[in-house]
């Protein structure tokens, strides 16, 4: 007696039924179309403008743009602070969400919340914040950086932190469902067995979760190299120097430099593509491992 | 410590071995969320609540609310209506293209703000792609305007209505709708009495969300927009302008009334979320 019930949406009518037209197939056929078009209008052109105007004046000029040493100063700057952050994020985001998986405390819905803060604090608010703390002349820490001679606004420091801040929750927030949803059995048996703390989060945790904390890992990354707003409050925007790629683009832009905007654009067009495959990939991994515990 | 040790050789205290992931968390978010936002509060105190108020409700700093958070309001109502459709399209409908277009719809997400707004300058400026047309056909300029706000607020937050609808959409049994239609409901009525109601909260949600996101977003909109005050000035950009005159208190008083906005805005989501999961019943609510 075992039926296997399709999916809905595979249940169709037969061939011989012949569909007959009336106002309400109009409707779920006009959906789709106004759902692409507003879809085109809003995300697409703008998309494929970047590419058409990074290539307008032919593949040698924008070839060209890559011998401008601000551009690339800018890129190797972004590279640097993306280096630094993601790294740092990725083991935050793994500590917070073993930490707060496991355990349960008053207090813990509100320290979720408060993990998602970044995402809704505009970044000019995250890099103002940043600059009341470190900047030498009014920051809460002026006298301490002038003692010590650190340097953190308007230098690589200032532009490392903003984007920590503004990339921290993604890791936690992709991790931290799935260890809840998993529950603590598996740890529990390895630790009875004899396991530590280190080697069950190796060989137990990790695993469990590696393709949430590489999702998260490439919503960091891809946050992390496109990160402008608190960026541009703490960088002071010095060309060559403390001008990420984000910043080169805007500068550019605004200096009629447009073929380097769209150079600088494109680059960081096709790296949020290039994310974007990669998400779609890892999210079919993930669903491939839903399958086969089941 | 003259304490007799326990039987391994390296005993750390106990609660920090337990509670390694603890320390690390609370050690991080302290030095990068907690002590930014102390830091802020300590200066906002420091301006003074007269000074505080004077500066948070002077003319300028209201007509920048009414551009953000009403350009925000606009373009997340729309993304609301086109969300829906969008998620039902994804959903309930079998076209081609329909990867591409799901695929397309998280470009917002990834796309870096700048970039954003480089192309939507350009698509809407008085040369654009967009731009041009739509000055022949109805003599509204886009880019440098308002209405260049708006489009950039729409641009940012289009994904956040879709991603939270549709899920709950992909949930819901379609026996209800068809119980509907055979005790006589129309399309419409179905539509209104059946489904809306059951996607309403993760709608909200989403809008919420959208909102939040678009009042708060900088990058792209900086750069479409002219960014002159009481025409066009966002909130953020107000406050990227106050820096640059080194009027710190403003933009700290500035800054303070965002942030606010924010938390508000966070408690409003977790409720809305909150409602959406009792709302889905059964499985969502233990």
């Amino acid at each position: 007696m075992a039926f296997t019930i399709p999916p809905l949406q595979d249940i169709r009518p037969p061939r011989w039924v012949k569909p007959s037209f009336d106002g309400r197939q109009l409707l779920p056929a006009l959906i789709p179309i106004l759902a692409c078009l507003y879809v085109g209008l809003v995300i697409l052109v703008p998309a494929l403008a970047v590419v058409v105007q990074a290539f307008a004046k032919g593949l040698g000029v924008f070839l060209d743009n890559f011998k401008s040493p601000e551009l690339l100063a800018a890129l190797r700057l972004t590279l640097i602070a993306t280096a630094i952050a993601v790294p740092c994020n990725a083991i935050f985001g793994l500590a917070a969400a073993t930490a707060i998986a496991r355990h349960r405390f008053p207090g813990k819905a509100l320290l979720l919340s408060i993990i998602d803060l970044p995402f809704s604090i505009s970044p000019v608010v995250v890099g103002l914040m940043l600059v009341l703390l470190y900047s030498p002349s009014h920051g809460v820490f002026a006298g301490l950086l002038e003692s010590t001679g650190w340097k953190i606004i308007f230098s690589i420091p200032g532009i490392v932190l903003a984007t920590i801040i503004v990339t921290f929750p993604f890791m936690a927030r992709e991790v931290i469902p799935l260890l809840e949803e998993e529950g603590w059995d598996q740890e529990e048996a390895a630790r009875t067995l004899g396991a530590t703390d280190w080697q069950v989060f190796w060989k137990v945790t990790l695993p469990s979760v590696r393709w949430a904390a590489l999702y998260g890992l490439i919503l960091t990354t891809a946050r992390a190299l496109g990160e402008f707003g608190a960026v541009s409050v703490v960088s002071g925007n010095i060309r060559g120097e403390t001008q990420t790629l984000p910043l080169f683009v805007e500068d550019a832009y605004k200096q009629y430099q447009t073929e380097q905007a769209f150079g600088a654009a494109l680059v960081l067009a096709s790296v949020a593509i290039v994310s974007l495959l990669l998400k779609i990939a890892v999210e079919q991994l993930m669903e491939r491992d839903k399958e086969a515990v089941r | 410590m003259t304490v007799a040790l326990p039987r391994r050789g390296f005993a750390l205290p106990r609660w920090l071995r337990l509670n390694v992931p603890w320390t690390i968390t609370w050690t991080y978010i302290s030095l990068v969320l907690f002590l930014p936002l102390g830091g802020m509060l300590l200066k906002a105190a420091g301006v003074g609540p007269a000074a505080f108020w004077q500066t948070a409700t002077g003319p300028l700093a209201m007509s920048t609310y009414a551009m953000s958070f009403g350009m925000a309001a606009v373009a997340s109502f729309m993304n609301g209506v086109f969300g829906l459709l969008i998620a039902w399209a994804l959903i309930r409908s079998r076209f081609p293209g329909q990867r591409l277009l799901d695929a397309v719809i998280d470009l917002p997400f990834a796309l870096p703000t700048a970039v954003a707004g480089l192309a939507l300058a350009f698509v809407y400026g008085p040369d654009g792609w967009l731009g041009a047309p739509i000055e022949r056909l109805t003599g509204l300029k886009v880019s440098f305007t308002p209405l260049g706000v708006g489009v950039a607020m729409i641009f940012i937050s289009l994904p956040f209505v879709v991603r939270t609808v549709e899920p709950v959409l992909r949930s819901l049994e379609r026996e209800q709708e068809e119980a509907s239609w055979c005790l006589g409901a129309s399309s419409a009525q179905t539509f209104l009495r059946v489904v809306l109601p059951q996607l309403m909260p993760a709608m909200l949600a989403g809008i919420a969300q959208g909102f939040s996101r678009a009042v708060g977003e900088y990058g792209s909109v900086v750069m479409i927009s002219s960014n002159v005050p009481f025409k066009d000035l966002i909130t953020p950009t107000l406050i990227v302008q106050h820096l640059e005159e080194y009027d710190i208190d403003a933009a700290t008083v500035i800054g303070t009334v965002m942030l606010i906005f924010s938390l508000v805005s966070l408690v409003v989501i977790n409720a809305l979320q909150v409602w959406g999961q009792r709302y889905q019943g059964g499985d969502a609510s233990d």
